[in-house]
């Protein structure tokens, strides 16, 4: 019977982890097609992101009730509930930086377009990892520490991209201020995303040491 | 008044249910792993099996101890063990209700001049340092098994806290019944000799014994300390004392419940006896230290250098002080109830030293010089036989434990009929039956006198060589016939 509902449980995890991995992936979609000019495909991007960032919160608040009413995992209730709400964060900031997008129409030049996808690609392959990761530490506790480690790197990856990009951006003698300020903003934004990624994974170290010491 | 007397074992009893149960699932239920109820439930059941089924190998060792044969002096003992407890808890001392009850039988046996067993003290005293160094090593293997499964199984955390759920309830079951097996000697040990209990004959083959009763009553009063009073040292247990995962509670509780049911367990004995290895003396050790000595344990298997002297040192503070202190409040009680209240805190006996006794005592390998010269005397009481063989140069305890057991004026008659009623041919075989039988209306006035007769008309009463693998044998004869004199003995 417990078992049955724990069974529940778990899959409602997997999916929540689906929806923040799929919400990286519309991201990453919404801005190859906004940098296409293809406003029908990035409207349904946004669109999907929208509904699968609803989605996610209300498995994440279902989870939170089921974990506390059902007194599961007491030991590790706190720090699965704060991950869960990291990871959560990590799709709110996806779904921002499109809305951004779709509200600010900024004006990207288009030799840094490739760039633009290229920093996005970087951060969410960081989002990718730390999914895993945190896939890993409710089923493989072992193999955390490899998917840290990637997060981590891609992190790195996209902090060093994005600080190249505004250099660029602000070199260029073909835009306004005004322009660079604006695109800058959206290269921070998709950045931070990774950096997001990593804090879920700061959290996960200590939740992994915390539970096999 | 045999049952107002009955009292201060109970209040010990109560005492360990609630103080020492709390260690078996305080983690458990502070950490809301079970439900106070469930835990209660499950605690207060295994507590009384292990009471009723494993008790008695512990219960005997106390027994041998000190035979303490005044109810009023079994009321004494307890009372200061228990008080000892409560005084030296209160300054912070590591302190058990097992090494009270010892000093303050100690204390009876000096009281009433009755010589110490001192292979049985010596046997009590090494289990106590063996205690905690054994749940240290067994938690320390128990967390360390649990981590490379749940590391190596590839389970959904959430089903991992399920089955960790379930073992949890195993090991507090194990640890409960555990309790029960070691910790109910503490509690009846001191009153097997003076039990207000008399058989009860349900059927012409189902009789309830005295024994029986006692030792449910005995489990009954730890079970009644759970249910009313645990909840308050449960908190304490869980949150103050130490902090611990489920994962690692559940190895300090498997761990020093271990070590309480090899301490207890009759059927461990004799298996280890049957590969030729020595057994673990029955005695009875105080959880609290078998506890501290398991999280030691995990802090080593965890950091790998962590041991706290401090607690170390508490411990075997408390080894010295607890027993020490309990003899000596023991001793000023007894004085007290026997002067100024005047009960009967120990039964008196005579003694003496005739050719046969000195012979025997010779057989025993004790020097017996002395006792030629001044043959065929009776002594009165344990106190002037005791100045008696301390006047003629016996110095040593073990020496004037077994001359006392030696000369000791017992009467027993043997009734072909009672033999008939009493020994069930289950129990004894038909040979053991049909020699005492044979020994009708003989009069004996030693023990070892109708024990050595027996020796002699049947080979089922004779001991195996002294090695270990005939070791549970030579105990379970022994324990036979003991039983077999009290019933014909004459008081």
């Amino acid at each position: 019977m417990l078992l049955k509902k724990t069974k529940k449980l778990e899959v409602q995890i997997d999916e929540f982890l689906d929806k923040v991995l799929n919400g990286g992936l519309y991201l990453k979609q919404g801005i190859k097609y906004y940098l296409k000019k293809d406003s029908e495909l990035f409207i349904d991007a946004l669109n999907n992101l929208d509904t699968t960032e609803n989605d996610a919160d209300t498995l994440r608040r279902t989870i939170e009730t089921k974990l506390y009413s059902h007194t599961l995992i007491p030991e590790q209730r706190g720090d699965v509930l704060g991950l869960l709400e990291s990871a959560d964060k990590v799709l709110n900031g996806c779904k921002e930086i499109l809305f951004q997008f779709s509200v600010e129409n900024p004006d990207i030049p288009q030799d840094l377009e490739d760039r633009f996808l290229d920093l996005a690609d970087t951060s969410i392959s960081a989002v990718e990892c730390m999914i895993s990761a945190v896939r890993s530490y409710f089923t493989e506790i072992q193999i955390v520490r490899d998917y840290i480690n990637k997060t981590i790197f891609f992190e790195k990856e996209s902090d060093k991209l994005a600080d190249k990009l505004k250099r660029d951006i602000f070199e260029r003698a073909d835009i306004e201020l005004s322009c660079k300020m604006h695109i800058r903003t959206f290269a921070v934004n998709i950045e931070k995303i990774a950096d997001a990624a990593e804090d879920v994974c700061d959290r996960l170290s200590i939740a992994v040491i915390k539970r096999y010491g | 008044m045999a049952w107002f007397y009955l009292l201060s074992g109970l209040f010990l009893g109560w005492n360990l249910g609630a103080n020492d149960a709390g260690n078996i699932f305080g983690t458990a239920t502070s950490t809301k792993v079970l439900k106070y109820t469930t835990a209660v439930v499950i605690s207060s059941i295994f507590v009384l099996l292990g009471a009723m089924i494993s008790g008695y190998g512990a219960a005997h060792t106390i027994g041998e101890l000190g035979d303490v044969n005044a109810i009023a002096g079994s009321f004494t003992v307890s009372l200061s063990a228990a008080l000892t407890v409560f005084l030296l808890m209160k300054k912070g001392l590591v302190v058990s209700v097992s090494q009270s009850i010892i000093g303050a039988i100690i204390g009876w046996n000096l009281f009433t001049s009755s010589p110490t067993d001192i292979k049985s003290l010596a046997e009590i005293v090494f289990s106590w340092i063996l205690n905690p160094v054994l749940a240290g090593i067994f938690s320390f293997a128990a967390y360390y098994v649990l981590i490379r499964i749940l590391k190596k199984s590839k389970l959904h955390l959430l089903e991992t806290d399920q089955h960790l759920k379930r073992l949890t309830i195993l090991v507090i079951a194990f640890g409960a019944y555990s309790l029960g097996a070691n910790n109910i000697s503490k509690v009846v040990g001191v009153f097997m000799s003076s039990s207000p209990f008399t058989d009860i004959r349900i059927t012409e083959t189902f009789v309830i014994t005295g024994m029986y009763q006692l030792f449910f009553t005995g489990a009954l009063s730890i079970v009644i300390g759970i249910i009313t009073y645990s909840n308050k040292t449960t908190e304490t247990v869980g949150k103050r004392i130490f902090k611990l995962t489920p994962l690692s509670s559940i190895s300090v509780i498997f761990g020093a419940s271990l070590v309480l049911f090899l301490f207890s367990s009759t059927m461990i004995d004799k298996a280890l006896n049957s590969v030729g290895l020595p057994s673990f003396p029955l005695v009875p050790v105080s959880i609290t230290q078998a506890i501290v000595g398991g999280v030691m344990g995990i802090g080593f298997a965890k950091s790998g250098r962590y041991l706290n002297y401090k607690i170390l040192g508490k411990i075997g503070l408390g080894w010295i002080i607890t027993p020490l202190a309990s003899a000596v409040i023991c001793l000023i009680f007894l004085f007290i109830a026997q002067n100024v209240f005047n009960r009967e805190v120990y039964k008196t006996f005579s003694f003496e030293t005739n050719k046969e006794v000195i012979k025997q005592i010779m057989s025993a390998e004790i020097p017996v010089d002395y006792l030629l010269k001044n043959r065929d005397t009776t002594f009165n009481s344990q106190q002037e036989f005791r100045y008696y063989l301390s006047r003629l140069g016996y110095t040593k305890e073990d020496h004037i434990y077994n001359i006392f057991k030696i000369a000791k004026l017992e009467y027993y008659r043997i009734d072909s009929n009672y033999a008939k009623e009493k020994m069930s041919p289950n129990r004894y075989t038909q040979d053991q039956i049909n020699s005492v039988k044979s020994l009708h209306n003989q009069s004996f006035n030693h023990k070892w006198m109708l024990i050595n007769k027996l020796e002699m008309l049947s080979e089922d009463w004779q001991s195996l060589p002294a090695v270990y693998s005939n070791e549970y044998y030579n105990r379970e004869l022994r324990i036979k016939l003991n039983t077999v004199c009290d019933y014909f003995y004459i008081k």
